[in-house]
């Protein structure tokens, strides 16, 4: 058995991590406003949307991949409006990809940026008002900076949980080699070959190594800003 | 000078507080729970109350039938929180500094200065969470002053210290005071730091100003039970430091042209200084007292009595401008035959320097 990866599973690799990266870039500013936005404010409906962020860890991710599929496919309302508008097509392509990455990592995000938020409850930016500081950029300096761990630790778990989906990536885009045949789908793809069983080796661990190496340096992250903070009730 | 006529509900709660104040440091003083923190907020701008006006100096910052509502950045009210709130994730300087580089006030008073007076310029690199609390509260007093405060409002600010980290801060609240004059608004419930620091006192029980006034003034009202009962009640005279023996190592403290003695060094000639005397260490007597140990006799004028159901009688006696409490029995009143008008002498047994 080699332990070298092929070409093919390279390119699961290189493009998994292009998935990755961009469904973090996509869906980590959203989560964390909507995280601050869950935290300190109390609306009415406030528990359906936090039920709705939270839906794609319940849900089946075949029904999550079906429900893309439908709102961004080509037919979609969503999918005609960002291809005729943006040009951005979704349907069969990496970006797909990373559309449904993000959608599913995105509940992994939130948990910790809201979590983070809901720590300091708003007495550090009464301070700062008091002291001539516009809500806007008191945001910005104290609320965001606090909340760095949380928000640092959502990232990875994210880009972790992105890395790896599988079930909405294969419903929403299919299994294309080069498009959108992440590492997992790579994965199921040696596991049903006859001869893959070297490469399903390989890629296990693979996965195996992405994922501690993310738990761990989430941890780190967290550590040490949380030391450099030194604590928040200061 | 501080203008307040306001009137809110806050759940089942009320709060009603109608009072003006002029400079130098007021004392809001109420028992917890008495709406103390729920009034300031509303004066620095944190929350708004639901009925009437506030005015700081000639500027209307809260007028509900005009809507007026100055928020809190533009209210120029330098707030000192009770647990200190400082920035964990700046040093002391960028704390000190935040109001200039963050929202670009500018101060009349430098950083040095600031750090000099309040005795926190070793600090200034370091982070927050390494300070003792008495430190992070100096840190707080200096970052509020640095943003240029029309007045500085004080919560509770010692509420969380021990006693000997009290006895730290407060004399440089009293040295701010006599630096720089700004007004200040203070919060407690300790009638302690109050004596030593305040010149009005704004009284508040279950959401109501029930009197405000001068100090002395408050504290010898009879008819204001938070304040004048209890064992420890009495009176605060203002006085000022003439002499020093070193012989006997007895201070000459000068009131109203007589002289009170205590024994001990305390402080510098000239200096000014509060003596709290409290109501049952003063006896009086028809005449001049000779060959006794009490040293400290002055000649008062008696005003009034008042008999309380109990067996004693308060007795309000002036001396000069100034009045001193006096709290007999009953019995002695009468058989010393005690009335208003009457000159007498009190004899004090100790006295305490509130300073």
């Amino acid at each position: 058995m080699s332990f070298y990866l092929t070409d093919a599973e390279w390119e699961a690799i290189k493009l998994s991590l292009q998935v990755a990266g961009l469904a973090i870039t996509i869906a980590l500013p959203p989560a964390v406003l909507l995280g601050y936005v869950l935290a300190r404010w109390k609306f009415p409906g406030h528990t359906l949307v936090n039920a709705l962020v939270h839906l794609p860890i319940v849900l089946p991710p075949v029904v999550t991949g079906y429900v893309l599929l439908v709102l961004f496919g080509r037919q979609g309302v969503l999918g005609a409006f960002f291809a005729d508008v943006f040009g951005i097509v979704f349907a069969f392509r990496w970006t797909g990809a990373a559309l449904a990455a993000g959608v599913m990592a995105f509940p992994l995000i939130i948990r910790p940026v809201k979590l983070s938020f809901e720590l300091s409850d708003g007495q550090l930016e009464e301070a700062s008002h008091s002291l001539g500081t516009s809500r806007l950029r008191t945001f910005l300096l104290i609320t965001l900076p606090l909340a760095l761990p949380g928000i640092l630790s959502g990232a990875i778990l994210g880009f972790a949980k992105a890395m790896g989906e599988f079930g909405a990536t294969i419903t929403f885009v299919s299994n294309i080699p080069g498009e959108t045949r992440t590492l997992s789908l790579a994965l199921y793809t040696e596991m049903q070959s006859l001869s893959g069983e070297a490469g399903t080796i390989r890629l296990t661990v693979i996965a195996i190594v992405v994922s501690i190496c993310a738990l761990v340096f989430s941890e780190i992250i967290s550590r040490r800003l949380s030391r450099k903070l030194g604590g928040r009730h200061d | 000078m501080i203008d307040v006529d306001i009137s809110s509900r806050l759940g089942d709660f009320s709060l009603s507080a109608k009072f003006t104040v002029n400079s130098g440091i007021t004392a809001i003083f109420g028992r917890s729970g008495a709406g103390k923190s729920s009034l300031i907020r509303m004066i620095a701008g944190l929350s708004a109350p639901d009925r009437g006006r506030i005015a700081l100096g000639e500027r209307v910052v809260f007028d509900r039938a005009a809507s007026i509502n100055v928020p809190v950045q533009q209210r120029g009210v330098g707030m000192v929180f009770q647990d200190a709130r400082l920035f964990p994730h700046m040093s002391v300087e960028r704390n000190l500094l935040y109001s200039q580089w963050a929202a670009g006030r500018q101060s009349a008073v430098g950083l040095g200065e600031i750090a000099e007076l309040l005795g926190i310029a070793h600090l200034l690199k370091r982070r927050p969470h390494g300070l003792s609390g008495g430190e992070k509260q100096r840190v707080a007093i200096g970052r509020a002053l640095l943003s240029n405060p029309q007045i500085l409002v004080l919560d509770e600010p010692l509420a969380s210290l021990d006693a000997s980290r009290k006895a730290e801060i407060l004399p440089y609240l009293l040295k701010l005071k006599n630096e720089f004059g700004i007004p200040m608004l203070y919060v407690s419930h300790s009638l302690g730091e109050i004596e030593q620091l305040a010149d009005t006192l704004v009284l508040l029980d279950a959401g109501t100003v029930v009197a405000h006034g001068p100090i002395a003034q408050m504290l010898s009202n009879l008819e204001l039970p938070q304040l004048a009962s209890g064992p420890d009640a009495g009176s605060l005279l203002f006085a000022k430091l003439d002499h020093y023996d070193a012989q006997w190592q007895i201070t000459e403290f000068g009131l109203e042209g007589q002289i009170l003695q205590l024994p001990g060094m305390l402080g510098e000639v000239g200096q000014d200084a509060r003596i709290r005397i409290k109501a049952k260490d003063v006896a009086l007597a028809r005449k001049a007292p000779d060959e006794a140990s009490i040293r400290n006799v002055l000649s008062v004028v008696i005003e009034g009595i008042t008999e309380t159901s109990g067996p004693y009688a308060e007795v309000d006696c002036r001396v000069g401008e100034q009045h001193l409490r006096a709290r007999l029995t009953r019995h002695s009143v009468h058989e010393l035959q005690l009335t208003a008008g009457q000159k007498v002498f009190a004899l004090i047994k100790s006295v305490a320097l509130d300073q």
